[in-house]
């Protein structure tokens, strides 16, 4: 049987990021989720400051709170205390939620907020051109390690998702990536389980997508995949970290 | 009947009566009790209180809570309103309508807990980025604090804007007899035509035109008609005064006993009492007689702030090059024969004017 595939309401306005980032896809599966679960219109989405400013209306034609850089842990619980009835998610970068907003996203998610958290992970600040992050991989140039991060001085990767399933009652976590359609079929997964996970009422959610960034890596969309599966994703591995429907 | 209240207990009751559904704040010395009180008075009521981890925080789950219509409040002092000011911005930027509170204690930094004004100027200037004013409302009493307080949301949502109660120590921790009004309700949250609700869009107009349309020149149409519209205070004895005083909030109390004094001696002094801080009220000046000697601010703080504002509303309202003088006494509210010592020496010519 034929099927159709037809692109998202909430995504039918052009977008304007960058060629080849992982972005794009992440809010394709969001919008397709949200439009099979039949909450596109019954969801507020809470932008952190970052690439993912890019998707402020008219390119989400939902419903969207700009809020303060890493401040969307916080804004999206406020979004659920107002209306429960709704879906409320935040999308953030790692900038955003795991450095400046890193007591917000903790915080959030150690109260095991009723939110839906989706973080694109991506090694660097992207939207400032390329600083280093808290995900910045050893050795790897951005513009502020120019020499290559020292992690002797600047502290090693941080995973945020493996100190949030340590939370004893959230309820879902989840690692993706963007790399490839099979990972891409497997990360829709992921966010539909977290949607669900708050559709059912069972606390806080968290997908983080590992994300290629082809301007500020300095890459083509080949040598991006190439050194996320070498470097990258055996770091941060990929899977339900937490699942507790099972 | 009236019944002895605690100033931040009393904030806090009258905040519920006001209808507000959710409360988000952090502990900090002289208003805990504010968020004390609304633990578990907003469970017993069927809303919503939750512990931030942060005054920022707090700020930014008012900011979620606020976009789809809720009334809700947070409450802070010194060096935590000083980490709720970023919010604030973001708050005005987007037309989001709460109340913050503000019960202020000797600063800059860590301070001390006493009684006073100094962050009037963080008040009515603010200290996020850009150009923005808030509604301050400046009760002197525990009664005139849960009167405002009752009022605060109407005013928020007739503008779309954060609105600001300023409290300072002694007002949060004192005890009087007070009444408090009935519960009301706010407006249904459905019925507003700009909230968030999960379809999209809605939110960005204001009565048909999308905010982000000519936005300078509508946010000054709004500051002004605020200006115009919200100017609040009370006038004593000014129409025959020689020397008029200037105070809000405690010290607006002492200075009147300080004019009482005065006139049993047949000194001709009056006072003005902001009710409002912000929109200052200018108006009031307009009562002063044009033969006036001198204009006194009378304050609780260290180097002078509310008399910028009075030196301001003297030189559009007033005739001729009058004098203001200052009198600021830091953590502690002015003792009204401080008061009278002061304008007896601003009378004789002992005291310099500052503007």
């Amino acid at each position: 049987m034929a099927v159709t595939k037809s692109v998202p309401r909430l995504l039918e306005n052009p977008h304007t990021l960058c060629p080849g980032c992982g972005h794009g896809i992440v809010f394709r599966l969001l919008a397709e989720v949200l439009e099979e679960e039949g909450y596109d219109q019954k969801t507020i989405l809470t932008l952190g400051v970052g690439c993912c400013c890019n998707m402020n209306p008219p390119a989400w034609k939902g419903d969207v709170i700009q809020t303060a850089h890493g401040r969307a842990g916080a804004t999206a619980t406020g979004v659920k205390v107002g209306r429960p009835d709704l879906l409320s998610i935040a999308y953030q970068g790692d900038g955003d939620a795991y450095v400046i907003g890193l007591a917000e996203t903790l915080n959030a998610a150690y109260r095991n907020e009723p939110i839906t958290v989706i973080t694109v992970l991506n090694n660097n600040f992207a939207m400032t051109g390329g600083q280093m992050s808290w995900t910045t991989m050893p050795g790897q140039v951005t513009v502020t390690s120019p020499n290559g991060r020292d992690c002797d001085i600047t502290g090693l990767p941080i995973k945020v998702p493996e100190i949030v399933a340590s939370f004893e009652n959230v309820n879902y976590v989840a690692r993706g990536t963007t790399i490839s359609a099979a990972e891409i079929n497997k990360l829709k997964k992921y966010i539909q389980t977290a949607v669900r996970n708050q559709i059912e009422g069972k606390g806080y959610s968290m997908v983080e997508v590992v994300s290629p960034c082809p301007t500020n890596w300095r890459k083509g969309v080949a040598d991006c995949a190439a050194w996320m599966n070498e470097e990258v994703i055996p770091y941060y591995p990929l899977g339900e970290l937490k699942n507790n429907n099972k | 009947m009236k019944e002895l209240w605690k100033g931040n207990h009393a904030i806090a009751e009258a905040a519920m009566r006001a209808g507000c559904m959710f409360y988000a704040g952090y502990p900090i010395t002289p208003q805990t009790e504010v968020g004390e009180y609304l633990s578990g008075r907003m469970p017993e009521l069927g809303r919503k209180f939750i512990q931030a981890e942060n005054e920022m925080a707090a700020c930014y789950m008012l900011q979620g809570a606020g976009s789809t219509g809720m009334r809700c409040m947070t409450s802070s002092s010194g060096p935590g309103f000083a980490l709720k000011q970023e919010a604030i911005g973001y708050l005005c930027s987007n037309w989001i309508p709460t109340v913050f509170v503000n019960v202020i204690r000797w600063g800059p930094g860590l301070g001390s807990l006493d009684s006073a004004q100094t962050d009037y100027f963080q008040a009515t200037r603010g200290g996020g980025n850009g150009d923005y004013r808030l509604p301050v409302f400046a009760p002197n009493s525990i009664q005139e604090t849960i009167d405002l307080m009752y009022e605060a949301w109407d005013m928020a949502e007739k503008y779309r804007n954060p609105v600001m109660i300023l409290s300072e120590a002694a007002l949060g921790q004192m005890m009087e007899a007070v009444e408090f009004p009935e519960f009301k309700e706010g407006p249904k949250q459905s019925e507003m035509d700009w909230v968030w609700d999960g379809v999209g869009d809605r939110h960005s107009f204001n009565h048909g035109t999308p905010l982000y349309v000519d936005k300078p020149r509508r946010v000054r149409e709004k500051i002004e008609t605020m200006q115009e519209n919200e100017q609040r205070w009370e006038s004593y004895l000014v129409e025959d005064a020689d020397y008029v005083c200037v105070a809000y909030g405690l010290p607006s109390r002492t200075t009147r006993e300080a004019v009482d004094q005065l006139r049993a001696e047949g000194i001709k002094v009056g006072l003005i009492r902001p009710i409002m801080v912000w929109p200052f009220p200018f108006k009031a000046f307009a009562e002063i007689k044009k033969d006036v000697k001198g204009i006194i601010s009378i304050e609780t703080t260290d180097a002078g702030q509310v008399v910028e504002d009075v030196a301001l509303a003297t030189k559009k309202m007033v005739d001729g090059n009058v004098p203001v003088y200052g009198l600021y006494t830091a953590q502690k509210v002015v003792r009204p024969s401080e008061a009278v010592a002061f304008i007896k020496r601003v009378i004789a010519g002992e005291e310099k004017e500052v503007f």
